[in-house]
């Protein structure tokens, strides 16, 4: 058995050391939100986060998380209203919505890394995220939004 | 209109109101069916809907939507022509995605139709709703009709108002419309259109980022096994001749590995290996060995697919003559001048970003097939012969589409999901990985084609001849489809259209050859706007060669040649203003991008326009590429891009616009950094080590515009993608003189050309 933190809770999953974290938070955990892209960790639709961090989970085996705590985009808000989220919606940024997950989960990174991404910025660290239905223009401006009002709720806070 | 459209055939059915359950439902009817009694025949289901929806006792109005959700906010979009007419309250419309029935009619999701085709019935059903209620309305409230009106679903007159709530409680409607009274309703004038034109938020965003949107890939059953194929080395013709799988028992929770046997002959050669867990298929499936006997293509390459073009072009009674004017001989021979030149497209990976997989069950005699799909009455039939059993005995089961640029339309990886369930007699859940899903993939084949011009005097154009040559998607999956050229011989319209371009080039021929070297080596698929994307790669880089060789100026050389008279002069509705429209696309893109304007050290401005996808549905579509080209690497830096289309009536205009940016860049992708090619009868790139479709970074500025129009809708889900390929080809060439005959552009080839 190995357990961790998933979104908050703790949970001990009984499988092979090298099960991909992708397969246990979808087919064991069951959730969803995180989805199976390439299998290589190049197309960055299973990107979750390790304390923190964004990485990811095709490439991850099970074991490597032990103890650790994984968040993913069903436990990023207990509401979905993340400031990314709210931005996705505001500038319409889903299309088909199946590499968003990985795109959002990266982007928390992002900001939490650069509170003001550049454009360069974003073209780095984005840049492993492929957004199949092409909507990049409207993620950047997504991005920045988010960044606006995080910076904005640090000013007044 | 499109040739797949089944819903619009609104002047021969008629529309029913009536009561059925909590609410009314509103639908249309075939001609024939008894409208003596619309609520008896609404309670019992006599009609035959492909449009309805019902409004509840809450004012909630339904609407059904028979088409793929794929991220064209498809739903959106038709909901708000019904809503607009109906004078509903947008807040309270829901969409209710449908799974397959046959009273939905002919279901497919493709061709950018879905909003042009639906508009007028779509239109007339919501003001027939509107009719119905104010007239229930107004008894209600003791007024003449006459004196209501309805806006934001009240139905209001002389400072008393009920809703429409209030009405579907306390009224009685039982109306019906026949098809004449259907098309003598006058829709609303566009400067009465409260939602249509109007920007709102797509429905289905926002379970787009919270996690809770499902995908096909997320269908689960109780019971169900994973499984993961085991791809044969041809996609035609292979027979498996032993599975050894000892190695595979190690892994936890295997289960087997067994041959496919397919009566409908979709996936020959196919070995499924089971698990309890996907990644056990996975792990599993690595260590099953299969021994195949490979079908005659195993060896065939890329370049052999090319040269078989090149050898049919040759043939002049190869293919089908689409456009036969006569007298292009005699234009040619009397001709001042005369330009050949041959151009080329490599094989194209729909890649779309959720691989292939489907889910099938067998409940009470019923086979279930959850699995996200745009053309469900195209692999029904298969999926009946697949698992002999009737058509009526499937269901497919309707989910959101992770990436369909029309791989979705293809589904034959429905078919050894439903096999793999009948021969272990439990639910089996198939997934492709990236690197199956390639090889299964039903790629963009690639092309050749050769195309001709003949000069008068001053640069006129006086002939013009295009034969393009390439696997045929509709002829290998749908070949009732085909129409016949002027010689009688069938074609794949889609394969062609573009080169029935709106010029007037005086005599002109068009060719289309089926490539059959191509067609047996692989599945070709119909991939987001289809033979237009090859088509005016062609045809718009010889433009720009043309012109250069008449010494006209590129924006001027086509802007004399769309002189919208005879044949392109256009047809109300749908091209109504023919080439004159796209004569107007191209002068304002060519103003808004500076066109003229001094560039820097190799950079350079390259123009192209289309008509989009088909005559018989054209968006006029004109893009301008602004490149900088570096002479030592070879490489080519988009910068901009600026894109004017003119799509008619714009009904949801956010969404519009998402679905031109995103048809630009897979225009730019397509032109600069993805391709794969055939090697050893399969493709040679899998996965994005090798596969590389343009990212974040390489995102230039857009500038996109919509002509203000209130003309019919016409498509946007593929247009743009046509135009930008060659204005990046005539971009490069106006920067630093190297012309690029071949999409991808590849840097070594840039450096090619420029070395001359």
């Amino acid at each position: 058995m190995i357990a961790f933190q998933l979104n908050g809770r703790a949970i001990s999953v009984d499988a092979t050391d090298d099960t991909p974290l992708l397969w246990v938070i979808r087919d064991i955990a069951g959730l969803k939100g995180t989805k199976f892209g390439c299998g290589i960790g190049m197309c960055g639709a299973c990107t979750v986060h390790i304390d923190g961090r964004a990485i990811r989970a095709c490439i991850t085996s099970v074991s490597a998380v032990a103890d650790a705590a994984i968040t993913t985009i069903e436990g990023l808000d207990p509401n979905g209203q993340h400031p990314l989220q709210k931005a996705w919606v505001k500038t319409q940024a889903p299309q088909c919505g199946y590499c968003q997950s990985g795109q959002i989960m990266q982007a928390a990174t992002l900001l939490k890394d650069f509170p003001n991404p550049t454009d360069a910025d974003i073209n780095a660290i984005m840049g492993g995220n492929l957004c199949r239905c092409m909507a990049y223009a409207r993620i950047r401006r997504a991005i920045k939004m988010a960044a606006e009002e995080l910076g904005t709720a640090k000013t007044h806070g | 209109m499109g040739r797949f459209s089944s819903p619009g055939l609104v002047s021969r059915r008629g529309f029913l109101i009536g009561a059925s359950g909590a609410g009314f439902t509103l639908a249309f009817v075939r001609p024939g069916l008894g409208v003596a009694s619309p609520s008896a025949t609404i309670a019992a289901r006599a009609f035959e809907p492909t449009i309805w929806y019902h409004i509840d006792r809450d004012g909630i109005v339904t609407v059904n939507v028979a088409k793929a959700e794929m991220g064209q906010h498809v739903g959106t979009a038709l909901a708000r022509i019904i809503a607009d007419e109906l004078e509903a309250n947008w807040d309270s419309v829901r969409l209710n995605y449908v799974d397959t029935d046959p009273k939905w009619g002919f279901m497919v999701t493709g061709g950018s139709w879905s909003v042009s085709q639906s508009y007028d019935s779509l239109s007339r059903s919501g003001a027939a709703g509107r009719m119905a209620l104010i007239e229930e309305g107004a008894k209600l409230l003791g007024v003449a009709k006459d004196t209501c009106k309805a806006r934001n679903s009240v139905v209001s007159a002389a400072g008393k108002s009920i809703s429409y709530a209030d009405i579907v409680r306390k009224g009685d409607i039982s109306r019906s419309f026949s098809p004449g009274d259907l098309q003598k309703i006058s829709l609303k004038k566009a400067t009465e259109r409260r939602l249509i034109g109007a920007d709102t938020q797509a429905i289905d965003i926002p379970a787009k980022t919270d996690g809770t949107a499902r995908y096909g890939i997320d269908a689960e059953i109780a019971g169900m096994v994973y499984a993961r194929p085991k791809i044969p080395p041809t996609r035609y013709g292979s027979k498996v001749i032993s599975i050894d799988d000892a190695a595979a028992k190690s892994v936890k929770g295997y289960i087997k590995a067994i041959a496919l046997e397919d009566p409908s002959d979709t996936v020959p050669g196919w070995v499924m290996v089971f698990a309890d867990s996907y990644s056990a298929a996975i792990d599993a499936s690595e260590k099953v060995k299969v021994d195949w006997t490979a079908g005659d293509t195993a060896g065939v390459s890329e370049q052999d697919v090319l040269n078989h073009g090149s050898k049919l072009i040759d043939d002049s009674q190869a293919g089908a003559l689409v456009v036969a004017d006569e007298g292009v001989e005699k234009a040619f021979a009397s001709a001042k001048s005369t330009l050949e030149q041959v151009y080329t497209t490599s094989s194209v990976l729909h890649f779309q970003l959720e691989p292939v997989n489907a889910l099938a069950v067998e409940k009470n005699g019923i086979w279930e097939i959850h699995t996200g799909n745009q053309w469900q009455s195209l692999i029904l039939p298969v999926l009946a012969k697949a698992l002999g059993v009737g058509e009526d005995k499937i269901v497919m089961r309707t989910y959101l589409i992770g990436g369909g640029f029309g791989r979705r339309l293809n589904g034959d990886y429905a078919v050894p999901a439903a096999l793999a369930a009948k021969a272990l007699g439990k639910p089996v859940k198939m997934i492709c990985t990236r690197a199956d899903d390639a090889r299964f993939d039903s790629v963009r084949s690639p092309s050749v084609q050769r195309l001709r011009m003949a000069f008068g005097e001053s640069g006129a154009v006086i002939g013009m001849e295009h034969h393009a040559a390439a696997g045929w998607p509709t002829q290998v999956m749908a070949p009732a489809l085909m129409p016949k050229g002027a010689n009688g011989a069938p074609y794949d319209p889609f394969a062609i259209a573009g080169a029935d371009h709106w010029y007037s080039v005086g005599a002109h021929r068009v060719r289309a050859i089926s490539n059959d070297l191509a067609n047996r080596a692989f599945r070709p698929g119909w991939l987001r706007s289809v033979g237009p994307g090859w088509t005016n790669w062609a045809l718009e880089s010889f433009m720009d060669e043309a012109a250069h060789a008449a010494g006209i100026d590129p924006v001027a050389f086509r802007l004399r040649l769309l002189d919208a008279k005879g044949k392109n002069a256009g047809v109300a509705p749908i091209s109504v203003g023919g080439a004159a429209r796209q004569a107007n696309a191209l002068r304002r893109v060519a103003e808004k991008a500076g066109w003229g304007a001094a560039m820097p050290k190799d950079t350079g401005l390259g123009v192209a326009t289309t008509f989009g996808q088909e005559r018989t549905m054209p968006t006029w579509s004109a893009c301008v590429a602004r490149v900088r080209v570096d002479r030592k690497s070879g490489v080519v830096k988009l910068e901009k891009l600026t894109v004017v289309i003119d799509a008619g009536t714009i009904v949801h205009p956010d969404g519009a616009l998402a679905q031109a940016e995103g048809a630009s860049l897979w225009g730019a992708s397509m032109a600069l950094h993805e391709g794969t090619e055939f090697v050893n009868g399969n493709v040679k790139d899998t996965n994005l080590n090798t596969y590389t479709p343009l990212r974040m970074g390489d995102v230039p500025e857009m500038d996109i515009e919509f002509i203000a129009s209130t003309e019919a809708p016409v498509g946007l889900g593929e247009p743009a993608t046509t135009v930008v390929g060659p204005a990046i080809g005539n971009a490069i060439f106006a920067a630093v003189g190297a012309r690029l005959r071949h999409i991808p552009i590849r840097p070594d080839a840039v450096l090619k050309a420029l070395a001359g």
